[in-house]
């Protein structure tokens, strides 16, 4: 059974903490949410509430790397992505400070809040920062290995951490390489390249392709920076079409880092399947999904425009 | 050492380093040179020679706009040399329009965008006390900057910390770009705020090195500094001096002649 990936980050936090003393978590308000209040249990003069204040919880983190430690700084995606972006971007990525972000209820899936917490552009505003990396774990597992990667990395590093529950789709043995891409399901007709909480419902597609005769081809690019140019640049020259399937808006997201990719190479047709340049509602997660063409079988009406069958 | 012949040297220097990028800010950089002369000169613990030291004290030039100022006293102690200061600006040089602790020796860290500074050095005086160090932080704000929000938000962050080993300094020379602060957005009772948000508070000539000196080495236990510094922007250069359009204007070859003439440095 699996169990949502705020949970695990929170779990993961703990883990390296208790490895590494240079490790802070700080946090803004939200540490029941964002699950660093298990951290504040275990290391309670390593956790610091810097209160309902991102942009200085932001320049806060930039001071602690500043003196050689490595701070953990949690908020929600929205937050702290949007609301304080430029303290990220002049205080900590132009220096290239050892920040690392871990911001929960990110996309769609945050659910009942509705659109105005539902970070729809943490990947797009994260993304264009020099000298920034981006993880979008999609389970238990992949969370802790990004966790633990970040901290390995000297520079800033985003983790974005979904809200719901979700199921194991890899494994501890599973290998976790930054910049690398990991092949769910080879396939030579049809590549569908995902990340995060959609990576079930690609998956999914996958398997409903198959049954029609389109050997189909899973990628979970885990890392959307630095992004991993040749197993897109192989997919487009092994698959007839590419379909990208994301939780954030197709401006600037993943479709984009593959696009960016792709552009001036001649090979596969390629869609873009994510939010499509509008803001979030309310709903559950599941129906927001299928409200903004996120599911399997909006996947599989792309590849069959793409294919022509 | 005399601080007003220092002064008027590192006037000087300013000047000539403005006059040569044919940008900048002159206003802001005047105003804040003895400020900077007493962290350098009489306070601040650091080394030249061991720009990294461990447990040196550090400044945040958070009205990063002035760092001539800073550049002067720099390669006046002797973190590079004085030829550097010509290339204030310029392409290859490591003196930035703006402090940059990745290019220049003995900046501490990164501003320029405006509030950032004081919560940087905020961050920077918990990381201090969270690691057992005794070492000190400075930050010098300008009274323009204290408009934006993220100021408070390191204020009061600065105060529920505890953090004695941190001090703000107010270059309070009452003008910004659009015009003096209270035409633009006034400040109230900016010594009265800071102490609500629970810093010791003092208020202290801006110009006069051994007074701010005095007030940096007051001793204060358990709630961070503010130093409100009374000063004069464009400060000893007389057409300069308490007009907010020399916030960030070119110098010209004739106004560059007078107000070297100020200085009386050959």
């Amino acid at each position: 059974m699996g169990k949502s990936l705020r949970v695990a980050y929170g779990e993961s936090l703990v883990k390296l903490g208790a490895e590494n003393e240079k490790v802070v978590v700080l946090d803004a308000d939200l540490a029941h949410a964002t699950q660093t209040c298990m951290f504040k249990e275990e290391f309670p003069d390593r956790f610091f509430n810097m209160g309902i204040a991102e942009a200085n919880l932001m320049c806060t983190a930039a001071g602690f790397a500043n003196k050689g430690y490595i701070p953990f700084a949690s908020t929600f995606a929205l937050f702290g992505a949007g609301r304080a972006y430029e303290q990220i971007r002049n205080s900590i990525c132009y220096t290239n400070a050892n920040v690392k972000f871990g911001f929960s209820h990110s996309g769609l899936s945050v659910g009942e809040d509705g659109g105005s917490h539902q970070s729809i552009e943490d990947i797009a505003l994260m993304r264009e920062m020099p000298h920034m990396t981006i993880f979008v774990p999609c389970d238990p597992a992949e969370t802790e290995k990004a966790v633990m990667a970040a901290a390995e990395i000297n520079g800033p590093v985003y983790i974005r951490v979904a809200r719901p529950v979700c199921d194991d789709i890899t494994t501890s043995d599973t290998p976790f390489i930054p910049g690398k891409a990991n092949v769910m399901k080879e396939g030579n007709d049809f590549c569908i390249i995902s990340c995060g909480l959609m990576i079930p419902e690609a998956l999914k597609a996958a398997k409903g392709l198959e049954k029609e005769g389109i050997h189909t081809c899973v990628v979970n690019m885990h890392t959307i920076k630095p992004i991993d140019k040749d197993i897109i640049l192989k997919m487009n020259e092994t698959c007839k079409a590419i379909v990208t399937l994301e939780e954030h808006s197709v401006i600037g997201g993943l479709g984009s880092a593959v696009a960016e990719v792709l552009a001036g190479h001649n090979g596969a047709r390629f869609k873009s399947l994510g939010i499509q340049d509008k803001f979030g509602k309310s709903g559950k997660p599941d129906q927001l999904f299928e409200a903004y063409g996120l599911t399997a079988g909006h996947v599989v009406k792309a590849c069959r425009e793409l294919l022509n069958f | 050492m005399q601080y007003d012949l220092k002064a008027k040297e590192l006037r000087a220097e300013i000047l000539k380093m403005l006059f040569a990028c044919q940008s900048g800010h002159p206003g802001g950089s005047l105003s804040c040179v003895e400020m900077l002369m007493a962290l350098y000169y009489e306070v601040m613990d650091v080394d030249p020679e061991n720009p990294d030291k461990q447990d040196r004290d550090r400044l945040v030039l958070s009205k990063g706009h002035a760092c001539p100022a800073l550049y002067a006293i720099l390669a006046d102690i002797g973190y590079f040399p004085m030829e550097d200061l010509a290339g204030l600006r310029q392409i290859d040089s490591h003196l930035q329009g703006h402090p940059d602790c990745t290019k220049t020796p003995g900046i501490d860290m990164n501003t320029g965008s405006l509030g950032q500074g004081a919560s940087l050095a905020m961050g920077m005086a918990l990381a201090a006390k969270h690691g057992g160090e005794s070492y000190n932080v400075y930050a010098v704000l300008g009274d323009g900057e204290c408009q934006e929000g993220l100021v408070w938000e390191a204020a009061m962050a600065a105060a529920h910390y505890k953090l004695d080993n941190l001090t703000f300094m107010l270059d309070y020379n009452r003008l910004q770009i659009d015009g003096s602060n209270e035409e633009v957005m006034g400040l109230g009772d900016i010594i009265k705020k800071f102490d609500a948000f629970g810093f010791e508070c003092m208020e202290v000539e801006g110009h006069d090195v051994v007074a701010i000196t005095k007030a940096l080495k007051t001793p204060v236990s358990g709630k961070p500094k503010f130093i409100c510094c009374k000063t004069i922007k464009g400060k000893g250069v007389s057409f300069m001096e308490n007009q907010y359009g020399w916030h960030g204007r070119a110098i010209n070859a004739e106004e560059f002649d007078q107000a070297m003439k100020e200085q009386e440095v050959v």
